[in-house]
């Protein structure tokens, strides 16, 4: 059977303390073990962005980073933005925009957007562009996604 | 018609709040239980015959449960033209066709056993190119063609490899090339693209011992999987139960049924189990539909004056190894053959043809953007000659009310040149701005292609409060059907949206539908759910009339309560009409109310064997597309500075929705104007990733202007037609046409890459 080892985290502000098999993917652990399943997967190459999380505030694709990764950090998936209910900005700005149609890609992408707004609370579109470009969209919502990303940052 | 209060308003998504949480299931998030993971073993050879097929020593691997190939499981799967193994037997048509398939308790055990399934083939000359395929002395690669079931529209040449041969004859060619000025011929090419959604293909199969199977599957069309599974495996329908969840985008591919029928044998032999499958990135990209390649020769023949006299089209279609779904883009293609003019005298030819590559199948657009590809670039090259400007040519010979389509259909309702002249207005049309920038525009027309007795019904049960639920058998893969079909049931009921529940399908408790697909469900489902609101309230009225013994024409629901107009007093809740019974003496007048409506259109009709003439179009949808390029001449890389869309929605029932749909068809045309194209070696796929396969991202989408014209659709909901499909069409060619403007060089394909734009800009001088 494959190895396991105990890791430490936190996971959308809960403090955990799970096995993780050695070899799998951060992305699997988060959807079969957290069954947090907001997080999606697309590729598994780190190629498309729908399985982005928060990694210590940084977004990284969940699918390219190994669970006994996690050991010792923190991790923020799009479960993890709604506070008691209250919805994030660009959660609701993207609600507004209609920024999304089958909503596949929307979890990597909100993610994407609020670490963009975390670093830069006042993104350009150039800034938009460059943060988002490895969040795939295929039903095409990037001029919404930009309008809402815009619509949630400081004036 | 009275005033509308929820149709035409931009309500939010009725997905949204769990769309923006992760909270959305999909269906890999509804798969639980004990389960099973299937892995395919898959053809290393393009066209070959089965010599030897090994499976022991995976069976012997620690994990596996069972393997299947296609001798197991000989059964055969077909929308229009039943020619599809699940696995091959005795022969594979395909590189990357399954031929067996394992089970096993984990992911890993299946992926491991796999490699060890012993296969030999014996290689047969493959044959990669529709026109090769054609030629009398090319491989046959369905030797059974003859036998196969098909619906009786089609027209297979047994001992060929064409699996459909659509004739349209409209008028007299002869006589109008005779009248024309002047005739140009040209070729033109459009390869194979990929869907790739997001979300890849997936399924999950569970039976249980009183011989009920389960299917949970990313399907667009839940009720043809059933028909089809019924069919082919021979289960009663009511045996059979489909789930549908979100799904994470379409475009066509999860159109008819593609992998369910691979984990069923399995669920089969273990009760109890879920057994999944679900493809991987690669899998979806080449074991999937892909969008067939299409060769295409047009001759036209135009006066001085810039009318179109006669058109002869010939389209011969790479319909890949299975054409089960294929057949049908080629007869729309062929039955539409004139795009959005109206040409007095055609000829069409339109043939499906095998080859080895992935097999073809429906893409967003059913044939249109590869058939108008050729229309609009066409016209270009006429209005070149002519020295008329792009747009007059368009205007001259565009579908006006009244005009007839290839098919002899008469057209109503039109507003094509309404969706011309707004996009080129954007974009400044007839003002040249500078050295290597130039204009382009294309219009576009697609109707859904659907056999004539494709059906919808809807199912509304009104709650105790007042509140609704709205059961139709329509997916939600984005497109916002939920939305909709919630908003024209509030307008019937005078319920409002937020008090309407509405679920995706399950077809053990929803109603049928044909099929999402063919932008028909805003009028199809839209129309019988408006039958179902119109049942219910009718419902509402007479159980008040009696309650409060007031005419029913005195009546109004105004969603909470039913009151006499002319008596305001004279009222009562939707509880106490629901389960009414008579003041004075207590006995029941009516119980809970559920309406009921159904839809089959009625205005379609067959078409005629050998001239094409029939009337296939449930209603038409037009626009265009209008863009100003600049292209480096130094390194052929085009940038879009404008870009302008419109499309004649007819009533939008959600004029945000409309336009969401709009731009992102408007983008997927983008995607493949300027960078997707599948690249096959002798069958093989060579790109199967994104990062070999390039689609469009946020960075490579201009700002956008879009135009929705409303035009009622005198038989639509509230007067709306679909849209969903559309705006991809007019993409590529307003591009090339452009960038044709820019720099005076030619393209009969695309994608316009820097490499192909270059290498043009090369060529000229
Ligand atoms: S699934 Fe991780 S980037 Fe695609
Ligand atoms: S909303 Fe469907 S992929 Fe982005």
């Amino acid at each position: 059977m494959s190895e396991k080892v105990n890791i430490n985290f936190s996971v959308n502000g809960d403090q955990e303390t799970r096995e993780a098999v050695v070899g799998q993917t951060l992305l699997k652990f988060i959807r079969d073990e957290l069954h947090l399943t907001g997080t999606k997967e697309g590729c598994e190459i780190g190629e498309c962005g729908a399985c982005i999380v928060l990694l210590n505030g940084k977004p990284v694709n969940s699918c390219m980073v190994l669970a006994v990764e996690l050991d010792g950090q923190e991790l923020v998936t799009i479960e993890g933005l709604a506070k008691n209910g209250e919805l994030d900005r660009i959660q609701q700005a993207f609600i507004d925009h209609a920024a999304f149609q089958c909503g596949y890609c929307t979890p990597g992408m909100i993610i994407s957007a609020r670490a963009l707004l975390d670093r830069k609370p006042s993104p350009t579109d150039e800034d938009i562009n460059e943060a988002l470009s490895g969040n795939l969209c295929r039903c095409g919502a990037y001029q919404e996604i930009r309008e809402a990303i815009k619509a949630s940052s400081k004036k | 018609m009275a005033e509308l209060k929820y149709v035409g308003t931009s309500v939010p998504r009725k997905d949204a709040i769990e769309k923006v949480t992760g909270s959305a299931q999909f269906i890999e998030d509804r798969f639980l239980g004990p389960m099973l993971y299937a892995k395919m073993k898959k053809s290393t050879v393009a066209h070959g015959k089965i010599k030897r097929l090994d499976t022991t020593k995976a069976l012997k691997h620690p994990g596996v449960k069972a393997v299947l190939t296609g001798k197991d499981y000989p059964n055969k799967i077909g929308l229009y033209l039943v020619d599809r193994d699940f696995m091959a037997v005795e022969k594979v048509r395909f590189w990357g066709e399954p031929v067996a398939i394992v089970a096993a308790v984990t992911e890993q055990a299946a992926v491991e056993a796999v490699e060890l399934i012993e296969v030999e083939y014996e290689e047969l000359p493959g044959v990669f190119d529709p026109i090769e395929a054609m030629k009398p002395d090319a491989p046959i690669i369905h030797e059974d063609l003859g036998s196969y079931d098909l619906v009786p529209i089609f027209y297979p040449q047994p001992g060929t490899n064409i699996a459909n041969h659509f004739k349209l004859r409209k008028g007299d060619v002869d006589k109008g090339f005779a009248e024309a000025d002047m005739v140009i011929e040209r070729d033109y090419y459009v390869p194979q693209m990929q869907h790739v959604p997001i979300e890849t293909h997936k399924a999950a199969a569970h039976w249980s011992p009183d011989g009920k199977l389960t299917i949970w599957s990313t399907a667009q069309s839940p009720n043809v999987v059933r028909q089809l599974l019924a069919k082919s495996m021979n289960i009663p329908m009511h045996k059979i139960r489909i789930i549908s969840s979100y799904i994470g985008g379409g475009f066509g591919c999860k159109a008819g049924a593609s992998l369910e029928g691979l984990v069923v044998p399995f669920a089969q032999k273990f009760p109890g189990h879920v057994v999944r499958i679900v493809f991987n990135r690669e899998e979806d990209m080449q074991g999937t539909f892909t969008r067939q390649a299409l060769n295409a020769h047009l001759k036209t023949g135009v006066r001085k004056n810039g009318r179109i006299t006669a058109l002869e089209y010939k389209m011969i279609w790479d319909g890949g190894a299975y054409t089960e779904y294929g057949v049908n883009i080629v007869r729309a293609a062929g039955y539409s053959s004139t795009g959005a003019y109206d040409i007095p005298n055609v000829k069409t030819d339109s043939y499906c043809v095998y080859t080895n590559n992935s097999i073809g199948g429906p893409v967003r657009g059913f044939g249109m953007c590869e058939m108008q590809w050729g229309i609009e670039r066409q016209l270009e090259a006429i209005a070149k000659e002519l020295k008329m400007d792009p747009l007059e040519i368009r205007l001259i010979n565009g579908m006006k009310e009244g005009s007839t389509t290839a098919s002899g259909q008469v057209v109503h309702d039109v507003a094509f040149d309404k969706c011309l002249k707004i996009v080129a207005e954007k974009i400044g049309w007839g003002k040249k701005e500078g050295n290597f920038r130039g204009k382009g525009i294309a219009g576009l027309v697609k109707c859904p292609a659907q056999p004539s007795n494709a059906a919808s019904s809807a199912i509304i049960r009104i709650n105790e409060d007042g509140t609704a639920h709205v059961m139709v058998g329509a997916t939600e893969m984005g497109q916002g059907m939920l939305t909709v079909i919630s908003q024209i049931a509030a307008e019937g009921l005078h319920i409002p949206v937020d008090k309407i529940d509405i679920k995706v399908p399950d077809t053990d408790f929803t109603p049928y539908e044909w099929q999402s697909v063919g932008s028909r469900i805003t009028y199809t489902c839209g129309t019988s759910v408006k039958r179902a609101a119109e049942d219910a309230l009718g419902q509402i009225y007479r159980n008040a009339s009696n309650l409060l013994e007031v005419p029913p024409e005195d009546l109004i629901f105004d969603g909470e309560k039913v009151y006499s107009t002319k008596d305001p007093t004279k009222s009562a809740t939707i509880r106490e009409v629901a389960d009414s019974c008579k003041k004075c003496t207590g006995e029941g007048i009516a119980g809970p109310i559920i309406g009921t409506g159904s839809f089959v259109p009625t205005n379609m009709t067959n078409l005629d064997s050998e001239t094409g003439q029939g009337n296939p179009g449930m209603f038409y949808c037009f626009g265009a597309t209008a863009v100003e390029v600049e292209v480096d001449p130094e390194t052929g890389v085009i940038k879009i500075l404008q870009l302008a869309a419109s499309i004649d929605s007819g009533k939008a029932i959600n004029p945000r929705l409309c336009t969401t749909q709009l731009h992102g068809g408007t983008i997927m045309g983008l995607s493949t104007a300027l960078y997707e194209e599948v690249l096959f070696d002798k069958g093989i796929m060579l790109n199967r990733n994104f990062t070999d396969y390039k689609i469009a991202t946020i960075e490579n989408v201009p700002h956008m202007d879009s135009f929705i014209i409303e035009t009622p659709e005198t038989n639509g909901p509230y007067g709306a037609r679909g849209i969903g499909e559309q705006p991809m069409i007019g993409v590529a060619p307003a591009i090339a046409n452009a960038v044709c403007d820019a720099l005076g060089v030619d393209f009969n394909t695309f994608p316009l890459t820097p490499e192909r734009v270059w290498r043009a800009i090369k060529a000229k001088q």
